[in-house]
């Protein structure tokens, strides 16, 4: 007889719950899960432990699972209750109060702990890791009523300790054994810079010292040095690397060297135990870092959810120091071995340094010091391994900034102040000038001081101009924006990181990422919550507190807090009876405006928000989307169904283009057009896609665009069917969908990234039968937004106000 | 006035917003990620923009209809945008999930 397969999880950590997240994501109710954890907490972010340190994080925003989120999932969870032993024959584990579970799977995620030196004195109170939420606890209280801090260890872990204690206000010596800081991931140069920065925020080294002993009585004093010197301290950090947690797994007998040995599976020597994470050895490695124990997890939860997985092959790892005001990246090799070159850039005026390092016309190795920009798309080079033979120096150096519209600067250098650059937020030219005056060196800043750029963003080119008019020299090399100002991030890094990591919600990007703003802002959240249910339209649920107001009640707020709501009316063509339905509901909903769209419908202005639900359920039409980021309409001529001039069946076509592709999620509104010949009544070469008919066969023309800077589209290929418009259209609207930046219509993005790209993404049948496959499949999980409200109570309640007022006496 | 029964903890989504009319006064009442509930008057000191529509980040809301960020403690608006909105006391009862806010 079978039994739900019961799966334990030994530690509490990120590796590990990072496991079971994914495989309660990828088979439902298949196993009974039980947790242990050694720490009293829930599980939280360990990597954001040194912003808690840091300041403007607290404790409680790094949990990544609450409390509810384990009850919620039906997993049992022991914290404060290490497990003590296994029994792998009878296949049970005991933990430290006593408590026994049977498993049929073992997830060995017991992490690492810090290395602590063998030191005379070792064991006196104020020596401590920096490891968990109470080390950071200890380091905040020890702050309140001690002042010197000792760091033995300058590399990574060390300096973010040290940085975190120089916040709280302590004095901070750093202790290295070499001669250089981060030695095990900077060069001498890049060491030196740094060092040069740290001590400028107050920093202390103490370079190529041994650590002797420690004294004090109960309570450590001091720090003696192997060359006789010594140093007073109240507070010691041992922050000098970390060893694989593995005491339990030699008792149960797995094979151990460094770490828990496993397999590409993560199958450690006894069958039914596996393991992930820091304490895992794979392929003589244990690492440290993030990214490769979530890459863990993803592949032991596709084995263990039987999905098909190829297995672990390893990670490239690289490193950033989270350190305020010092940027620094290191990947791969570090420093030339025999049969590699590099070249360097350095400028110490600024306080830049580059490194590459090449072996075989391959990127082997990067170091960023100063100006970490390039370090994303620099490692990805490393991790592609492809040929990077003549462009060396163009990565060293960067892109060169080219001719930024001199025409334009011209012509924005005789304007007058008063003329208006933003002209959705009135900025004036004199207004910018003023700002760029004051100091703002980039767009965003600007932004920040005028609005100018806020809004819909089309006088970003002019304002870049200006910039370059009045700040010139002195602004520099660009700097890199980000999607919002919560990030540094671009799109292509962050979707990146979700597919390689397998991020499954906003809230895990935003930390993983390390956002500025733990819970983003009106343009990031919306982007992240978009990317993640384009790359997993399966598994990925939607957040619609992430959505904007017109996603979230499917129709279109006005000014005065009103919603207008357009039916969807396929193609345009509608229908006596449809008429007179739609005239009935906004009758009997005093509905004050009743206008016709621009693109073919008709649109209720002026409901109030607690009618939508009712007037949806009356109409009983499918919502036309006027209101998202999806597909709009399909606009059509009539053809050559009524037309002299018709070629062919547009009405049709167009209908056809709308029902198949009604209720997409786009990244930006999407609008489609179908004229029945090449006189364009339907104004299909306006439009994001249009279909213009010709005697025999499709033109298709893509990029259009009449809204902020109108746009004709481009020619994209002719086609002799109706089933081919339906498998071009569907593998450009994917493309499109994978492929731009979130609130980034096909113009734009055509004008990003070339019409050629696109027709070479395309051209080929078989890319384009897997891009439809994708489409079609997103598709499948699309349902009617008005329906799914009309027939939901907890959706439906958030249309009306809150009732049951009453005076309480107090 | 005093202390007012708006509703319970379980009548608003996590990040989301309902009002309530309290004689001519419409109140936005959120509730953070964090479990509180904040009450604020339910208009955006630039146009009049109803701030119960708008998307919640931490302890500030953005307005749907310019992005104005508003400080749901203070009431005040983030930079560059000058403004200040009423904000009302909130309470929630922890044994019955009662909200209670004081005009």
């Amino acid at each position: 007889m079978s039994h739900v397969k019961r799966l334990v999880l030994i530690g509490n950590g990120m590796a590990g719950m990072r496991t079971i997240e994914h495989i309660l994501k990828l088979s439902t109710e298949a196993y009974e899960i039980t947790v242990f954890g050694e720490e009293p907490h829930p599980n939280y972010n360990r990597i954001m432990l040194s912003s808690v340190l840091a300041g403007g994080v607290e404790l409680s925003d790094i949990v990544i699972n609450d409390w509810d989120w384990y009850t919620e999932n039906n997993i049992k969870l022991y914290t404060g209750d290490p497990v003590t032993s296994i029994d792998s024959v009878g296949k049970k584990v005991i933990s430290a109060s006593g408590i026994e579970v049977a498993y049929d799977i073992l997830i060995m995620a017991t992490g690492s702990n810090p290395f602590m030196l063998p030191l005379p004195g070792a064991n006196k109170e104020g020596v401590i890791g920096f490891r968990n939420i109470k080390d950071c606890q200890i380091m905040m209280d020890t702050s309140k009523t001690y002042k010197k801090a000792a760091v033995i260890g300058g590399g990574l872990l060390g300096l973010e300790a040290a940085r975190g204690l120089l916040n709280l206000g302590m004095d901070v010596n750093v202790i290295h054994i070499h001669k250089y800081l981060m030695d095990r991931q900077l060069d001498q140069s890049a060491s030196l810079m740094l060092q040069h920065d740290l001590e400028q925020q107050g920093m202390k080294f103490l370079l190529e010292k041994h650590t002797a002993s420690i004294v004090g009585r109960r309570r450590v004093q001091g720090l003696t040095f192997a060359d006789g010197g010594e140093i007073e301290a109240d507070l010691v950090i041992m922050a000098v690397g970390i060893t694989p947690n593995v005491e339990l797994a030699k008792r149960t007998g797995l094979k151990v060297n460094r770490g828990i040995v496993v397999n590409d599976y993560m199958e450690t020597s006894i069958p039914g135990i596996y393991a992930v994470g820091e304490c895992a050895e794979h392929r003589g490695i244990a690492y440290g870092l993030v990214a490769p124990l979530y890459e863990q997890g993803a592949v032991l939860a596709k084995r263990l959810a039987g999905t098909v997985t190829a297995g672990y092959a390893g990670s490239v790892t690289s490193t950033k120091l989270k350190v305020s005001g010092v940027d620094v990246f290191s990947a791969g090799y570090f420093n030339d071995k025999p049969g590699m070159r590099s070249l360097r850039f350095q400028d110490e005026i600024d306080g830049i340094y580059k490194k590459i390092v090449i072996q075989d016309n391959r990127l082997v190795g990067a170091v960023l010091f100063g100006d970490i920009t390039d370090g994303a798309p620099l490692f990805s080079l490393i991790k592609s391994g492809e040929s990077i033979e003549g462009r060396e120096k163009e990565l060293l150096l960067g892109f060169s900034t080219g001719k930024a519209g001199e025409s334009l600067a011209s012509k924005l250098g005789k304007m007058a102040d008063d003329e208006i650059i933003c002209g959705c937020n009135g900025v004036t030219k004199g207004t910018i000038a003023e700002a760029i005056g004051n100091g703002c060196s980039s767009v965003a800043e600007i932004k920040m001081c005028t609005k100018a750029t806020g809004s819909c963003g089309g006088c970003k080119p002019q304002v870049e101009a200006l910039l370059q008019l009045y700040a010139g020299d002195t602004i520099g090399e660009p700097v890199k924006e980000g999607i919002c100002g919560c990030t540094s991030l671009g799109r292509d890094e962050i979707v990146e990181s979700m597919k390689a990591m397998h991020l499954m919600s906003v809230k895990e990007v935003m930390n993983v990422l390390e956002w500025r703003e733990p819970e983003g802002c009106s343009k990031c959240r919306p982007a992240l919550n978009y990317y993640l249910g384009m790359l997993y339209p399966a598994e990925y649920k939607d957040e619609k507190e992430s959505r904007f107001a017109n996603e979230r009640y499917h129709a279109n707020i006005q000014k005065d807090g009103t919603y207008s709501v357009i039916p969807r009316i396929y193609g345009g063509v509608t229908s006596p009876a449809e008429l007179k339905k739609i005239a009935t509901v906004a009758e009997k909903y005093d509905v004050p405006l009743v206008k016709f769209t621009g693109g073919q419908r008709l649109d209720l202005f002026g409901v109030k928000k607690e009618d939508l639900p009712g007037i949806w359920e009356e109409l009983d039409m499918p919502s036309g989307h006027g209101y998202g980021k999806a597909l709009r309409t399909v606009k059509t001529c009539v053809g050559n169904t009524f037309c002299r001039f018709g070629t062919q069946d547009a009405i049709g076509m167009g209908i056809r283009l709308e029902k198949a592709f009604e209720r997409i999620n786009t990244p930006a509104k999407v609008k489609l057009a179908v004229s029945g010949c090449p006189r364009n009544c339907a104004e299909a070469t306006v439009k994001d896609l249009g279909v213009v008919a010709i005697d025999g066969g499709w033109e298709l023309y893509v990029g259009g665009n009449a809204g902020v800077k109108v746009r004709a589209s481009e020619f994209l290929c002719v086609v002799k069917t109706e089933d081919e418009v339906v498998e071009w259209t569907s593998a450009y609207l994917q493309y499109y969908r994978e492929n731009a930046n979130w609130n980034e219509r096909t113009a734009n993005w055509i004008e990003r990234v070339g019409l050629e790209s696109i027709i070479k993404a395309l051209e080929n049948a078989e890319d384009r039968q897997a891009l439809m496959g994708r489409i079609e499949e997103t598709l499948s999980y699309s349902k009617d937004p008005w329906k799914d409200i009309i027939n939901n109570d907890d959706l439906r309640k958030n249309f009306h106000t809150l009732s049951g007022v009453e005076t309480v006496n107090s | 006035m005093g202390k007012i029964q708006v509703g319970n903890i379980t009548d608003i989504d996590i990040l989301g917003s309902r009002t309530i009319q309290i004689d001519d006064i419409e109140v936005a009442v959120f509730r953070l990620s964090d479990g509180t509930v904040k009450a604020v008057e339910n208009r955006c000191p630039h146009k009049g923009g109803k701030l119960s529509e708008g998307m919640v980040c931490g302890s500030s809301v953005h307005c749907p209809l310019h992005d104005w960020k508003i400080d749901l403690n203070s009431g005040e608006v983030h930079k560059p945008d000058d403004g200040c909105i009423t904000t009302y006391l909130t309470e929630v009862d922890e044994t019955n999930g009662s909200i209670y806010i004081t005009l």
